[in-house]
């Protein structure tokens, strides 16, 4: 005997309570802290605030705890939750040519003003599994030296000084930075809407984007000018007294691609920019973006856009992964009324298939 | 650690704000899709985000909300919106078409009838019907403007050269007020007559596509078809086991490994409400009621 199907609210708290007690583990394994996320997992931290667009550590932190280390679950609950937050107004544009860098390399030039920087980079790393970390070992303290206060010029500037490279377009002060959080966004989208996609673009799409182009699918011949991690200070214009007021520092990686650009009619050949920018310490992030955002250039510097990569609706329509994810998952919905229509044509269809088949055979037979 | 608060219904104030004017624009041009704003919602895009963020924008203090998925109030999804309303709303919900000023649906429109100042608000995954014909929305946004329908008539009539007869079952493409071609959300073409000419307030909010669009009541809402090949419902071959119903949209429910069926209405309210008022079909066992708990 068939009874209506009941009782979906108790299967979801108790859904959710064995989700809790599978999170948690084994009980006698030591219950993991926001700060132990935060200090040793560092980089999955850094990842969770860049695409979930929040620079709060101990928020990513505690994301990934809740999302049992399931970096677009927790991306999506800093989402969720920042999109709830007031805004008190936009800060000034940070200078990242004054980043204390902790890290800053370049492949175009073999030195640099400030010299090169290896910093802390898996970089050179024999990819050997190390033993020694499976008790835990207490690492050597990390070599000092005397600091050097030789500025570090952005690369992109020492090239841009000759016109080699295009220059990089001037803040305007007074335009409007467009947000896609706020406005829907609508095509074509301006080269700011489209940094600001691929900044909360999924990492791993962006790596096969502009791998792809690396391929020839949109190739632009890049050189990695200048990669560059450290600490910037981000100010506001406080009105009530009349100057900027720093707020604080927060950790950004930057990428300048080096691209080869042909030259047209009107303009000399020389190089152009691909740009990336990410929270935290995310090479791989502000590489790739930086491979997209010039390929998504094509239609402003008059390339022929025919690969995905410079495709800017197809680029910016599936870069996010809260989106992504919840459409691809949203499959596990039920579906059956759906289903049943589907079910129902089917049904005529192959009844109709059968009948048209079935019809000739009798007509031979009845010659 | 900054400690979530949140306002009536959720969303705070100004996107509500903004969400109503996109709502309003909707009602003046009907069915064309108006672009939003629309926000990360605490549950994933693709899960009903855009008809929560309408609902979230509508609902009053003395509403009383219904929340169905496929028809019914009891599955999963339908639960979890309904539990998220009364948390942060803490409105009224109730499982009854009748008595419901919002109701907010999946795939479905009640089978009873529609009454003057209820509002339906219907989730969307894919707002744009002509999506699947052309995946630009750039493209889509101009054939809109222009009311250039060829791609799709075409569509249809194709259906017709290799079937001979339209082969869509769900998400059937309709015109509204005799201007923009509207996807009515996958409900099965069952329901396409229902939005005509109907009384009640009918709002469509897509979230992850950031669309809304709407159809005023008393709107003329018509199947796209032929004249020779004119719309026909989806008729079902035997009545509702349960209630005996021979007017509304059945569920197959498989019930053994043998190839047995039966064949049940989708919409539990009118199912549950025929049987409490004494009709019988072929397989009619007293519904079980989940106990109550909290």
């Amino acid at each position: 005997m068939y009874v209506a199907v009941k009782g979906g609210e108790r299967a979801i708290e108790n859904a959710h309570r064995l989700l809790a007690h599978e999170r948690r583990g084994d009980r006698d394994v030591p219950e993991i802290s926001l700060a132990q996320v935060a200090e040793q997992l560092g980089l999955a931290v850094d990842r969770v605030m860049g695409e979930g667009s929040l620079y709060d550590r101990e928020l990513a932190a505690l994301a990934i705890k809740q999302a049992r280390g399931d970096l677009i679950e927790a991306i999506f609950l800093v989402r969720a939750f920042r999109a709830t937050l007031p805004r008190f107004g936009v800060t000034e544009p940070v200078d990242t040519g004054q980043m204390r860098v902790q890290r800053r390399v370049s492949s175009t030039f073999k030195d640099i003003p400030g010299g090169q920087v290896l910093g802390p980079t898996f970089d050179y790393t024999h990819r050997l599994l190390d033993p020694q970390l499976v008790h835990g070992i207490e690492p050597a303290p990390p070599a000092v030296g005397e600091a050097s206060d030789a500025s570090t010029p952005r690369v992109t500037d020492i090239l841009g000084r000759d016109g080699l490279i295009e220059p990089s377009p001037q803040a305007q002060a007074d335009a409007d930075v467009g947000d896609l959080t706020r406005e829907p966004l609508g095509f074509p989208a301006e080269r700011d809407l489209r940094l600001q996609n691929l900044a909360r673009g999924d990492e791993g799409f962006l790596l096969a984007l502009g791998y792809s182009t690396q391929r020839g699918y949109g190739r632009n011949h890049p050189f990695a000018g200048e990669i560059r991690f450290g600490e910037v200070e981000v100010e506001f214009m406080a009105e009530e007294v009349g100057f900027a007021v720093p707020l604080g520092s927060i950790e950004l990686t930057e990428c300048q691609m080096v691209n080869q650009f042909k030259g047209s009619a009107t303009e000399a050949p020389c190089f152009t920019r691909g740009y990336g920018l990410a929270f935290g310490q995310s090479e791989r992030k502000t590489m790739s973006m930086a491979l997209v955002d010039r390929a998504l250039r094509a239609r402003e510097l008059g390339e022929d856009v025919l690969a995905p990569a410079q495709d800017e609706e197809f680029v910016m329509s599936h870069s996010d992964n809260v989106q992504a994810t919840g459409f691809v998952e949203h499959l596990k919905l039920p579906h059956y009324v759906d289903f049943q229509s589907e079910l129902g044509l089917l049904r005529k269809l192959r009844k109709e298939f059968e009948e048209a088949n079935a019809a000739p055979s009798l007509q031979e037979a009845a010659e | 650690m900054n400690a979530p608060t949140y306002n009536f219904a959720y969303l705070d104030e100004q996107t509500k704000r903004m969400i109503r004017r996109a709502i309003l624009k909707a009602i003046a041009i009907p069915g064309y899709q108006v672009p939003f704003a629309s926000r990360e919602m605490p549950m994933p895009y693709g899960w009903g985000t855009g008809g929560v963020q309408v609902t979230a924008a509508i609902l009053g203090p003395t509403d009383v909300l219904k929340v169905i998925d496929q028809g019914s109030d009891d599955t999963t999804n339908a639960i979890s919106i309904r539990k998220f309303f009364a948390k942060t709303a803490g409105v009224t919900t109730t499982t009854s078409t009748e008595v419901a000023t919002v109701i907010q649906t999946r795939h479905r429109i009640p089978e009873a009838s529609l009454r003057a100042g209820q509002v339906l608000v219907y989730q969307v995954p894919i707002p744009e019907p002509l999506r699947y014909l052309e995946p630009r929305e750039t493209e889509t946004r101009r054939m809109h403007a222009l009311a250039e329908y060829g791609l799709m008539h075409v569509k249809l009539y194709e259906d017709i050269a290799r079937f001979g007869h339209i082969a869509t079952a769900y998400a059937y493409p309709v015109k509204v007020n005799a201007r923009y071609v509207m996807d009515p959300s996958p409900t099965p073409k069952f329901d396409n007559p229902k939005m005509d000419n109907c009384p009640a307030l009918q709002l469509f909010g897509a979230g992850r596509e950031k669309r809304i669009y709407a159809i005023p009541p008393y709107t003329s809402v018509v199947s796209l078809d032929f004249e020779d090949h004119p719309f026909t419902r989806y008729k079902f071959d035997a009545p509702c086991a349960l209630c005996g119903a021979a007017d509304s949209y059945l569920d197959e429910i498989v019930t053994d490994d043998k190839g047995s069926r039966m064949f049940v209405c989708s919409d539990t309210d009118y199912c549950e409400g025929r049987q409490a008022a004494g009709h019988r079909g072929s397989q009619a066992a007293a519904p079980h009621k989940e106990a109550a708990h909290d």
